[in-house]
């Protein structure tokens, strides 16, 4: 709190960029411990915007001028906000309390407090429950066995105690096996598939350039003779080659095949934390352009190498299950540490080879299974301390796009939408719960998450209204079975709700997806009623829902097109530049302080008053706002307006 | 007829063969018998579960053929871009077929095309030849403005050979005024009526380009023609589809631009809109890049990028745009031209209408937009669409002018999903449809070709097949809900897409898509079907409440 030199500055322009934005509204901006809220003077809507402070990523302080300071937020849901601060001084305190978190205790999941008590908090961390898990895949069986090797941590301090291994696996192979690998991250049980053949992960093997160990072989042995149906397994290495062979250098590696006896060892090529970072960096690049050629935006797509990269990961999935579910082989996956690529792979092929991984809770076991629990740094990948930058990569981001990829070439295979992987993208950067915050389940266990944060997959669960696919049908083809994508290099596109929300919001696009959504809605209360119906004593005069317009606020009109097909018509781009000078007359509005201990939802969320929220069409001409709010109200729809 | 029947045998030389193997792609392999007809290559398995092709001639865009020992391939490459092989023993048998494939799909005499040999084995409801006639139009027109006449001038297409019979023009200006102006205009596309925006009575106009030469010749007539559209103390704007370069060197050949000291109340916009053979190039590396086969992004990504499709899209999409702009935003008339004022002009006008007019997003509004914005207004298909993207001819008049427009629409169509009363097939079935028909809407560049070669009494009309309730329903847009607004779709690149029902058509299978456009409609089908059953219910128990005033008292 005592960053906080300057609780409330007045008279401050904020300027949402991402959204497409491009008049700044006025108001007041507080500054509390955890969020700097923004609070429009326009007492119509009194807008509120809340941006956490843990999810700046950066804040950059152009030079002041005439007009005062100036804040450049950004954030690492890659919103971006342009604050205008009159004082100079007012600047600074700002600048200052936007900066990022340097220890634990400053996180806001220490004291985001929803309102529940001591049992519901411990019950949430129960939510997800990885035993039912593989329970539910079938092990403990006769050949995979639960193992107490790590119980403590003792043998690997990155992984889950909880672990099975095949059953062959004595508590000595695994040890020797654990040392013979990078951070002892030994192989173990991801998923188990038709009861059959299994996808294990580990850590590359410490072999240098001749190293080699028995239990190690083993213990490949063991995977092996676990799959009775085959013969041999496959060792996947998800790194390129040449620099899996580099790392033998360093006394790692890969496994050498005249060593194991049945590994068939191939090679994916996913590019390294470091390349992924700046890749990412690149693509945001291409989200914010403004006004770009195809030819700058096809351009800067191909030179970011994004989208190669979300193939790369995306095929390593498809072999994996494609060995597993076609071929009947076990496969054990690994990268150097196997906390990166290797999540990717093994939750990827996770979600190809099983239907259940494709549903809302679903997908909440397989994050906590392969990320959470298996040791995912998540608080040094997305820097929710300031630490090493080299450290930094959006390695969950690239999974959570291979999952929207797939959900947009199989529409119906997917209980969840797109914004269910928006929302658990936000909440791994902004840690508002505890769920994601450490390295492994041990830095967990040892802050005490468990009784000082909350568990974040209860609250999404509760929400899962609007986070359903309307579109899905669990008994239809493409949702059963193992999903067989086509990775054809066309069939990648841009993920426009990550990198691109200008374009996602200032058009405000009919979506189709919020329609039959609102449409089924309509369908269930209808079906009430008609239930209800069947009983006419009790029957009361039910209206009927309205149609579904009212439910999609501005649908009908689009952006403004002047600024829109820059056209160089006089008073149209005098119009244009007046956007960021011209100030409202009516400054002195009364406002109203927001209660600063009560952090609502989560961090930069856009809260409006008006549920039309009409600020992204601000500068359409009154008459064609009026029309797009009468032909909402439904009833005259089709009637021209013109008319009357 | 028997004539050119006996020309079609000559060219066969093998009707039939035995043992011929089909591979599509996403598709089982087929084994049956070929046989060619005149207008058709059917391969039939002679088994009743499984589907025969039958495919036009006239669909085919290019074949290629090789030997394996005695085993011949035909690649057969389509026009609607699909590409199929052949597996023919004997080498005889395949070099037959071969030739008699090339040689039935390069005819070009017009009047021995399919459409005059095809009987409909449908019942007509509604003529289509008769459901878009210019009267008819006008009438609506009538209702709104009495500022405009329908002329007669180009009766016998002697004015301009590439007009329609009857054109709006203003109601002031007798027919003497315009052939003069139509002298002033190139192909004689004097200024005519292309819409009338109701809601604030504003116009757009289109043309030829004005023939002013390298001596800036003027026009008085066609000055007051088009200033006699404008309201007092308005301006208005004409919208130029070439780039300014490239009209000035169309001086040189006798066309140019409308001067500002000539045209004073008019201002004009320069617009880049690609020329037809340039628009050519563009398909064929577009298309050729979704075929790539090398599965490497970065490849995938740059051939993308040099095929300029996209830009193409942006550019004509922006121009439109512009012109909706002027007109619903600036309250100011418009006049559009290119060079023929037969391709860009056309794109510009047509999806401008889209925009502004959301009757052209209703199936029938949008077949009379084909038809007034298109076919009346002279865009010479049958030279466009002779050849596609896999033709290996030099191109002459060939241009995907019209599937540039369909893949504009369908760029709308997808910002705004809830606006359309058609859906995507309707826009690929006249992608298909206008490159190869049984139908004789296509056919002819303009409406004197077409009156030449009497098409309404010979050949059966496109719409007359659409629209039937069984096609109807296949073609509608289960989101559709009436929107009476103006639609401003976005044109910025990352909202342009690749037009997949097209371009990756015959690239992946559909069978997901389709199965989640199926649950699209089963969601809203079932919402009816409730809104009905509660509705009933509704009223029944309304009335069983008035029968019997004891039910409702508690």
């Amino acid at each position: 709190m005592e960053h906080i030199r300057t609780p409330k500055v007045e008279n401050v322009r904020l300027l949402d960029r991402s959204s497409g934005q491009r008049k700044a509204s006025v108001g007041t901006l507080y500054l509390s411990a955890t969020h700097a809220i923004f609070v429009e003077n326009n007492p119509e809507t009194r807008k509120e915007t809340w941006v956490l402070h843990s999810m700046v990523s950066s804040v950059e302080r152009p030079p002041t001028t005439s007009s005062g300071g100036q804040l450049i937020l950004r954030c690492k849901d890659f919103q971006i906000f342009q604050i205008f601060i009159p004082q100079e001084r007012d600047c600074v305190c700002a600048c200052v309390r936007a900066r990022v978190c340097v220890c634990y205790s400053e996180l806001y999941c220490l004291s985001f407090n929803p309102n529940v008590n001591k049992e519901e908090r411990e019950e949430s961390w129960n939510f997800i429950d990885l035993a039912a898990d593989y329970k539910r895949m079938g092990v403990p069986n006769n050949l995979w066995v639960a193992t107490a090797a790590n119980s403590e941590y003792r043998v690997c301090d990155t992984y889950p105690s909880e672990l099975f291994v095949p059953k062959s696996a004595t508590p000595a192979i695994i040890v020797g096996s654990s040392r013979f690998r990078s951070r002892g991250r030994f192989p173990a049980l991801s998923v188990f598939f038709a009861l059959q053949a299994a996808v294990c992960r580990c850590s590359q093997p410490l072999s240098g350039f001749s190293g080699r160990c028995q239990e190690d072989e083993m213990m490949l042995q063991a995977l092996m003779k676990s799959n009775p149906g085959s013969d041999y397994i496959y060792v996947v290495d998800t790194r390129p080659k040449l620099n899996a062979m580099a790392n033998r250098a360093a006394g790692k590696g890969y496994e050498n095949e005249d060593h194991y006896t049945n590994i068939k060892l191939q090679f994916i090529g996913i590019e390294n934390i470091h390349v992924m970072r700046s890749s990412q960096q690149k693509i945001v690049d291409v989200g914010e352009m403004r006004s770009p050629s195809v030819t700058d935006f096809l351009w800067g797509l191909e030179n970011s190498g994004w989208l190669k990269h979300i193939k790369a990961i995306l095929d390593a999935g498809v072999f994996v299950a494609r060995a597993v579910a076609d071929e009947g082989v076990s496969v054990l996956v690994h990268c150097s540490d196997g906390w990166d690529r290797t999540a990717q792979a093994c939750s990827v092929a996770s979600i190809l080879l099983d239907p259940y991984y494709r549903t809302i809770r679903g997908l909440m076991v397989l994050i906590q299974r392969d990320w959470v629990s298996f040791g995912h740094k998540f608080s040094h990948r997305y820097a929710h301390l300031d630490r090493d930058p080299k450290e930094v990569s959006p390695v969950i981001d690239q999974f959570l796009e291979c999952v929207w990829q797939l959900s947009e070439q199989f529409p119906c295979a997917f209980e969840f939408n797109e914004r269910f992987l928006i929302a658990i993208h936000a909440h791994v950067y902004s840690c508002q719960y505890g769920t994601f915050l450490g390295n492994s389940q041990k830095e967990r266990r040892d802050m005490r998450l468990h009784e000082r944060t909350h568990s974040v997959w209860p609250q999404l669960w509760k929400d899962r209204g609007k986070y359903t696919n309307p579109l899905y049908k669990a008994e239809q083809s493409q949702s059963q079975g193992v999903l067989r994508p086509n990775t054809s290099p066309y069939c990648f596109k841009m993920w426009k709700g990550l990198y691109n929300h200008a374009e996602k919001s200032t058009p405000p696009r009919q979506s189709p997806a919020d329609f039959l959504s609102a449409v089924r809605e309509e369908s269930q209360q209808l079906e009430e009623e008609l239930t209800n119906h069947q009983e006419p004593i009790t029957w009361e005069k039910i209206e009927v829902p309205r149609r579904r317009t009212s439910c999609l606020p501005q649908r009908h009109s689009g952006p403004d097109p002047p600024t829109l097909y820059r056209e160089p018509i006089a008073s149209l781009a005098q119009d244009s530049s007046h956007t960021l000078s011209s100030a409202p007359a009516n400054q002195k509005t009364h406002t109203k302080e927001p209660a600063l201990s009560l952090p609502l939802g989560p961090h930069g969320q856009l809260k409006s008053h008006d549920p039309d929220d009409l600020s992204t069409c601000s500068d359409l001409e009154s008459g064609v706002a009026d029309l797009s709010s009468r032909s909402s109200s439904g009833g005259d729809v089709g009637k021209d307006p013109d008319l009357e | 007829m028997l004539l050119y029947i006996m020309e079609f045998a000559e060219l066969i030389k093998t009707p039939r063969v035995d043992g011929v193997v089909l591979h599509r792609p996403f598709m089982p392999t087929v084994e049956g018998t070929l046989c060619l007809t005149g207008h058709h290559l059917i391969l039939s398995s002679r088994q009743d579960n499984t589907e025969e092709l039958w495919l036009l001639h006239s669909n085919i865009d290019s074949i290629e053929k090789r030997f394996v020992g005695s085993l011949g391939h035909i690649t057969v490459k389509c026009k609607d871009l699909r590409v199929i092989q052949l597996e023919i023993t004997g080498m005889e048998e395949c070099l037959n077929i071969a030739s008699s494939i090339e040689a039935l799909s390069t005819l070009d005499l017009v009047s021995l095309m399919y459409p005059f040999f095809y009987r409909p084995m449908f019942e007509v409801i509604e003529d289509g030849w008769n459901s878009f006639l210019p009267q008819n139009a006008f009438k609506d027109l009538e209702s709104m403005t009495d500022e405009w006449r329908l002329s007669e001038v180009n009766k016998d297409f002697s004015l301009c050979p590439s007009y329609p019979p009857l054109v709006a023009v203003p109601k002031d200006f007798d027919d003497e005024t315009l052939k003069k102006v139509a002298t002033f205009r190139h192909g004689g596309r004097f200024p005519v009526l292309s819409y009338y925006h109701k809601k604030n009575g504003m116009v757009m106009m289109r043309a030829g380009q004005p023939l002013t030469g390298t001596n800036g010749r003027r026009c008085k007539e066609d000055e007051k023609l088009i200033n006699a559209t404008l309201r007092p103390g308005k301006r208005g704007y004409i919208i130029d589809t070439r780039a300014i370069n490239v009209a000035q060197q169309a001086k040189a050949r006798g066309g140019g631009f409308e001067l500002e000291a000539n045209y004073p109340q008019w201002r004009r916009i320069h617009k880049a809109i690609e020329r037809y053979n340039v628009l050519q190039e563009s398909l064929i590396k577009l298309v050729e890049a979704c075929n790539d086969q090398s599965h490497s992004m970065d490849r995938w990504l740059s051939k993308l990028e040099a095929s300029n499709w996209q830009t193409n899209v942006k550019e004509i999409l922006t121009t439109a745009c512009l012109a909706a702009q002027c007109i619903d935003r600036e309250g100011a008339s418009v006049l559009v031209h290119g060079t023929e004022g037969t391709d860009s002009t056309l794109q510009v006008t047509s999806l401008a209408q889209i925009i502004l007019d959301p009757g052209c997003r209703t199936v029938k509004g949008f077949q009379s937009l084909v038809e007034r914005e298109w076919l009346q207004a002279g865009h010479p298909f049958q030279q466009r669409c002779a050849q596609s993207a896999f033709s290996n001819s030099k191109p002459r008049h060939e241009a995907p002018v019209f599937l540039l427009f369909l893949d504009c629409v369908w760029q709308i169509l997808r910002q705004f999903p809830c606006s359309f009363e058609f859906n995507e097939s309707f826009l690929v079935l006249l992608f298909e449809h206008a490159y190869a028909s049984q139908f004789g809407t296509f056919l002819g560049n303009s409406a004197a070709e077409r009156a030449r070669l009497c098409l309404p009494e010979k050949t059966v009309s496109l719409w007359s097949w659409v629209n039937r309730p069984q096609e109807l329903e296949r073609l509608t847009n289960p989101l559709y809900e009436p929107n009476s607004l103006v639609i401003w779709p976005s044109v910025a690149p990352q909202s342009l897409l690749l037009w997949e029902g097209v371009f990756l058509r015959w690239n992946r299978s559909s069978k997901c898509l389709d199965e989640a456009y199926e649950e699209m409609v089963h969601i809203i089908e079932y919402n009816k079907e409730l809104q009905t059953k509660v509705n009933s219910l509704r009223r029944q128990l309304a009335q069983l409440e008035t029968e019997d005033p004891l039910l409702h008292t508690p």
